[in-house]
């Protein structure tokens, strides 16, 4: 089933364009990679399915639909929770990890101490952080570790209960053990929710994707199963980009 | 043959370069508190503290002061602070960065080195005369509210500013509107800086002589209501050191004005403190 169709999507920044005539449709329950350059429109990618592109002042042109409803007729705000966004840097917001992951699901409705406890709780367990927090949910998220802050982003995320969660590079900061075990909370929760992974890591692609995209220069080049495209890619800059020539 | 400077060297003569200014600075700073508190604590009696101003104010206490002060300081910051806050809140959050912002930032930078007593000779024409409201705490408390207004708008946009753009990406990205973001992320992570811009302006204005002598004047009676006219400590101070009423009184007054600058200072940092180590 199709949880995401783009059609004809264009974006242009002040005069710049970002993204030239996308295609694609994203499948329920995958994890989808978006490889390719620096500058190739993979993060305005994400920034236009979110809408979020609106605070940097673009604008694009074409269709995007989630769950075949256009994304101008949902509620900005509804929109924004059902698709996740994870950043490249991990940023927690000023405040304790509790108030990190109960802000999100508190601009959304009234909810009470036990269900926000069962929040927190939950998505801290889903992103692998739940043992290694446990005893301090009142301190500082600033203190933790660079690995433990993008998990716990990634929790902040889950704590919405969205049902697409796109990560930007999500692990270009971070050591391989902690990559390891964001790769690992990606392929548990892959069942419940649909994945977007932009990544300049093509290895990585290749360890966690079911389908993988690959985009230069703004325009989708090809995109095939992961397998696939990783051993026989049909279009030669998308060999040249694999095999390291450039990029 | 050349003498040159080694870099060891050139780091000693800068370092102590550098010693030297913060020394001066520091020791001038304690010089003039301590003169101050040495001539003016001997002054500092429960009766001069609570009672009633005699005789010009050779005789008795300075409470009419203490209270007028207080009233027309917090007045001053009541009406202030939401303006300064709130308009820095615009200009950072809703005018993009454009030709507004740049005016009106000017506007206030200018307005922020403006002699006080042009502020007093407008608060006097304005407010005493135009308005009708008299020699008054009102006339004085709004007076003192236009003149800080500019640094704390200044002080407050630049805080606001600083809060990092990603903080409001990721409430965005969470689904939550402008004023959540403004209200709930942008305004506790910059409350450091607002406070900052705040303690400033109160400084500014309780130590104030030419702004309000114009518009609040020099009563010596008990402030009743924001309609009493009253004499602040600075006036005060002024009037007996300039009348020669009494300089061992006048430096009593001063020795109470610093000592209540400091205590704010002090209250304000720890508070500061308190919620820095609360959110960070």
């Amino acid at each position: 089933m199709e949880k995401i169709v783009i059609q004809d999507l264009c974006l242009y920044y002040d005069g710049h364009q970002a993204l030239r005539s996308i295609d694609l449709s994203v499948e329920s329950n995958e994890i989808m990679a978006v490889i390719g350059p620096a500058n190739s429109g993979k993060s305005s990618l994400l920034r236009a399915l979110n809408r979020l592109y609106e605070i940097d002042n673009a604008r694009i042109t074409g269709k995007i639909a989630l769950d075949g409803r256009d994304i101008f007729d949902i509620p900005l705000n509804d929109l924004r929770r059902r698709i996740g966004l994870i950043f490249a840097t991990p940023v927690v917001l000023p405040g304790s990890i509790r108030k990190n992951l109960s802000y999100g699901p508190r601009l959304h409705r009234r909810i009470g101490k036990a269900e926000t406890e069962e929040l927190v709780c939950h998505a801290l367990v889903s992103a692998n952080l739940w043992d290694e927090v446990k005893d301090r949910l009142d301190d500082s998220a600033a203190r933790l570790s660079g690995g433990q802050q993008q998990r716990l982003c990634i929790a902040r995320t889950l704590a919405m209960q969205p049902e697409v969660i796109m990560m930007d590079e999500p692990c270009s900061g971070l050591d391989p053990v902690s990559t390891a075990k964001i790769e690992a909370t990606m392929l548990e929760l892959k069942n419940e929710y649909v994945f977007i992974l932009v990544t300049n890591n093509t290895k990585q692609a290749a360890r966690v994707s079911d389908r993988t995209a690959f985009f230069l220069s703004g325009e989708l080049i090809e995109i095939g199963k992961t397998q696939k495209l990783f051993t026989s890619p049909v279009d030669i800059r998308t060999d040249d980009y694999i095999r390291g020539r450039f990029g | 043959m050349t003498f040159r400077i080694g870099p060891r060297t050139s780091q000693i003569i800068a370092y102590s370069i550098l010693l030297l200014m913060t020394a001066i600075m520091v020791v001038v700073l304690f010089f003039i508190i301590f003169y101050i508190l040495k001539n003016g604590l001997g002054q500092l009696t429960l009766e001069f503290l609570t009672d009633k101003t005699r005789e010009m104010g050779e005789e008795g206490g300075i409470l009419p002061s203490i209270l007028g002060t207080v009233f027309i300081t917090v007045f001053a910051l009541l009406i202030a602070t939401p303006l300064g806050v709130g308009s820095a809140v615009y200009l950072v959050e809703y005018t993009r960065g454009g030709l507004i912002r740049r005016i009106i930032s000017f506007g206030a930078d200018c307005l922020a080195g403006v002699p006080s007593i042009i502020f007093g000779l407008f608060g006097f024409i304005f407010f005493v005369i135009t308005m009708n409201f008299g020699w008054s705490i009102l006339s004085g408390g709004l007076t003192l509210a236009v003149m800080i207004l500019p640094t704390i708008i200044r002080t407050s946009e630049e805080a606001i500013k600083a809060v990092p753009h990603t903080y409001r990406e990721i409430s965005y990205s969470l689904g939550g509107g402008k004023l959540d973001t403004i209200v709930k992320i942008v305004l506790p992570t910059a409350l450091p800086g607002i406070l900052t811009g705040v303690i400033l302006g109160v400084g500014r204005a309780i130590g104030e002589t030419a702004a309000v002598i114009f518009t609040a004047g020099s009563s010596l009676g008990m402030p009743v209501s924001v309609f009493s006219s009253t004499r602040t400590l600075a006036v005060h101070f002024y009037i007996l050191a300039r009348e020669g009423i009494s300089m061992p009184k006048a430096y009593g007054t001063a020795a109470v004005l610093i000592i209540i600058i400091l205590a704010i200072n002090f209250v304000a940092y720890r508070m500061m403190h308190r919620f820095i180590a609360r959110y960070y």
